[in-house]
């Protein structure tokens, strides 16, 4: 069924057909509809088992989905920026107490100063956490991913939990359409979680979350590790049967006019849709220019990536984040990955659209004439800003 | 209950003459083994779990150090929620039992413990109370007592130990209206043990705040643990009381004292109360304990015509 939807609904339709055991959030901007909508399917009996628990900060939102999820219920929750700082502790320990916790966030800048546009810093600081990280281009995507990323953390060969994240007001607040499918469908694309690893159960006493000496620490994280790995195959099973049951293909990396590409851009979330467009708009100017959107960011597609971009002359990543003191987070992923192949790309990466700068077609020429400095073969110091008022410098 | 089948099995790692560990296990004794317990960091989880063993025979969780409420509280939902979709039997009902210690309670935690209390979530919160930060050695939380020597509270030249006075902690709790507060100690099981079954009774959420001494902290002998946890109550420095929902907000004094002792008789066999008799004696500091001590028996009704 096609409706015209936000971001934001978009998600907590997708949190909805999932039937969620417990949903413990709090209100930030500008993910507040999830929550708002939850509450809202609880209290009109929508969610007939649904335990919503409205907490009293982010920290106690993942702390009640970590008890929840460690009792075998399903849990998910919302956040954006600052919030998704505050459960930055907990995040680390849904991961490692092997939690497939479901979270959504959308993607804001952090204080200070406080800001509550869209960049992708909140989400690129957690990259560290053990988290599979999804980035939706447009409000579909928003449910789509939401959707799968149940199913995938909850595959037992993973069991980890998953954030789906969307741009802050470009896709939580701009209204889409967006096909919805039915409740039938979502059952049976999506069993039931029944874990077998955790369990909260006077019948059967387990210890969870005990001591870990130095003797068994790193294997435990090792264990993560493989759990990352094991996703990488589990993303591709699940991406290709949401495709034959739904007809929306996803992958990993999404390729745009790469074929032929001197030049090609890296995105994330919404900003793939301008690129695209400024792509035909330069490939009609005799450009060869390309782009690659990363649809899932943990684990690092780099399998994928890497036919994809080594032809290119240089690959120009588009961060809206920065390391500060170092650059952008997906250069450092991108340029590890390279690093060894023999036939590699010049790479480059581009600061810009920080707390909701709008990206527009004059700050990608910039982008480009760079990118045809670095072609040329002048040294460009890195990474990029782009779009820098001098004036308030 | 014999050792052989305590909740809280021997063989953990806590110090000898532990408070935090006799206090655990009369609540296990109580509740029973239908009962799931969360534990916040602290000295009872480190002591209790180095994996792979692990000393709790009740299924047991360990998050973080503040979150033990909020972690209960996701699984007092959790139950709610599977039991309302017919995953599990409508009767399957477990105990959900948070353990923090001062710490986790009176600062780290006190913000989710609020927020635990005012949702209404059925779980008994048992803060069993050392009077500082064990775990990391000994260092002034806000249930350190006035006068008291710490790592961070030190006895010095200038300042005498620790000058502020413990937070009232099961009255803030029994502010937010909720079934039932009580206090207990470790030297007084029966009652210990009645108000845990009491508060596991009731709907919704309660506090129970565990007066547990610490031999390694509190500098005593680890033999004399019950008798310096009854020393406290019998000197009236920590009152034993409940508060129910047929007097909302209004404690209730369980054990009232005949006689009441001086506090310079609990405060001597401490090591840090020490330099309140060594090397000249701070009559002044031990009067205005005493006075504060006289002041909050008097508005309890501690004493015993």
């Amino acid at each position: 069924m096609m409706r015209i939807v936000k971001g934001n609904e978009a998600a907590a339709i997708a949190a909805k057909l999932a039937k969620p055991d417990v949903v413990a959030a709090y209100p930030i901007t500008p993910s507040t509809d999830f929550p708002e909508k939850i509450a809202e399917y609880v209290a009109n009996g929508e969610l007939p088992h649904t335990q919503f628990i409205p907490v009293e900060s982010e920290h106690s939102a993942m702390s009640a989905c970590i008890g929840a999820s460690a009792v075998g219920a399903r849990a998910c929750t919302a956040t954006s920026s600052q919030g998704l700082e505050l459960m930055h502790e907990m995040l680390f320990i849904a991961s490692g107490m092997r939690l497939p916790i479901i979270l959504y966030n959308a993607n804001r800048a952090l204080s200070a100063p406080i800001n509550i546009w869209c960049d992708h810093q909140d989400s690129i600081s957690a990259r560290d956490t053990g988290w599979i990280q999804f980035y939706g281009e447009n409000n579909q995507e928003a449910l789509d991913l939401m959707l799968m990323s149940f199913r995938i953390a909850e595959d037992p060969r993973v069991l980890l939990p998953a954030m789906t994240c969307i741009d802050a007001f470009i896709c939580t607040h701009t209204f889409e359409p967006v096909d919805i499918p039915s409740q039938e469908e979502v059952d049976a694309f999506l069993p039931p979680y029944k874990p077998t690893h955790v369990k909260l159960d006077p019948d059967e006493p387990m210890t969870l979350g005990p001591f870990g000496v130095p003797e068994y620490y790193q294997e435990m994280r090792y264990a993560q590790h493989l759990a990352m790995k094991n996703a990488e195959k589990v993303i591709d099973e699940v991406f290709e049967d949401f495709k034959r049951r739904f007809g929306r293909k996803y992958s990993k990396v999404s390729p745009y006019m790469i074929e032929d590409a001197e030049i090609v851009l890296i995105t994330l979330g919404s900003v793939s849709g301008t690129t695209k467009e400024f792509i035909d708009k330069m490939r009609k100017e005799g450009k060869k220019i390309g782009m690659v959107k990363l649809t899932v960011l943990r684990p690092f597609p780099s399998k994928e990536l890497i036919p994809l971009v080594k032809n290119a002359r240089v690959v120009a990543t588009l961060e809206r984040n920065i390391s500060l003191g170092y650059g952008g987070a997906i250069y450092a992923d991108l340029a590890g990955t390279l690093i060894n192949e023999e036939k590699r790309p010049l790479l480059i990466d581009f600061i810009l659209g920080l707390g909701g700068r709008d990206i527009t077609f004059k700050d990608m020429e910039e982008i480009i004439k760079v990118c045809e400095k670095l072609v040329e073969g002048e040294r460009i110091e890195r990474p990029v800003w782009i779009g820098i008022k001098k004036e308030l410098v | 209950m014999s050792e052989a089948t305590s909740l809280l099995a021997s063989g953990h790692r806590a110090c000898a003459g532990c408070g935090a560990a006799i206090a655990v296990r009369q609540v296990l004794e109580a509740a029973g083994p239908n009962t799931i317990c969360v534990n916040a960091t602290g000295c009872l989880e480190v002591t209790t779990t180095p994996y792979p063993q692990t000393a709790w025979r009740v299924p047991w969780i360990h998050v973080a150090f503040e979150n033990a409420a909020a972690v209960a509280s996701g699984i007092e939902a959790a139950y709610k929620a599977l039991r309302a979709k017919g995953a599990i039997p409508k009767d399957k009902k477990p105990n959900v039992i948070a353990f923090a210690g001062d710490g986790g309670t009176f600062d780290i935690g006190l913000q989710a413990l609020s927020g635990m209390l005012e949702r209404g979530h059925d779980v008994l919160y048992v803060c069993y109370d050392n009077e500082a930060y064990m775990n990391t050695g000994i260092q002034r939380s806000s249930s350190t007592p006035f006068g008291a020597a710490t790592t961070t509270s030190p006895a010095g030249k200038v300042i005498p130990g620790e000058m502020r006075k413990k937070k009232p902690i099961a009255l803030i709790a029994a502010a937010h209206d909720i079934p039932y507060v009580a206090t207990a100690s470790i030297a007084f099981p029966a009652d210990l043990k009645r108000k845990v079954k009491k508060a596991l009774e009731v709907e919704g959420p309660s506090f129970l705040h565990i007066l547990a001494p610490c031999p390694t902290g509190w500098r005593f002998g680890t033999e004399k643990t019950v008798e310096i946890a009854r020393l406290a109550v019998e000197t009236g420095v920590f009152v034993l009381y409940e508060i129910t929902n047929e007097n909302p907000l209004k404690p209730i004094v369980t054990k009232k004292i005949k006689d009441r002792k001086p506090v310079e008789e609990y405060l001597k066999l401490q090591g840090r109360f020490r330099h309140l008799f060594k090397p000249v004696k701070r009559q002044d500091i031990i009067d205005k304990i005493q006075e504060e001590v006289d002041r909050k028996c008097k508005l309890f009704g501690v004493d015993e015509d």
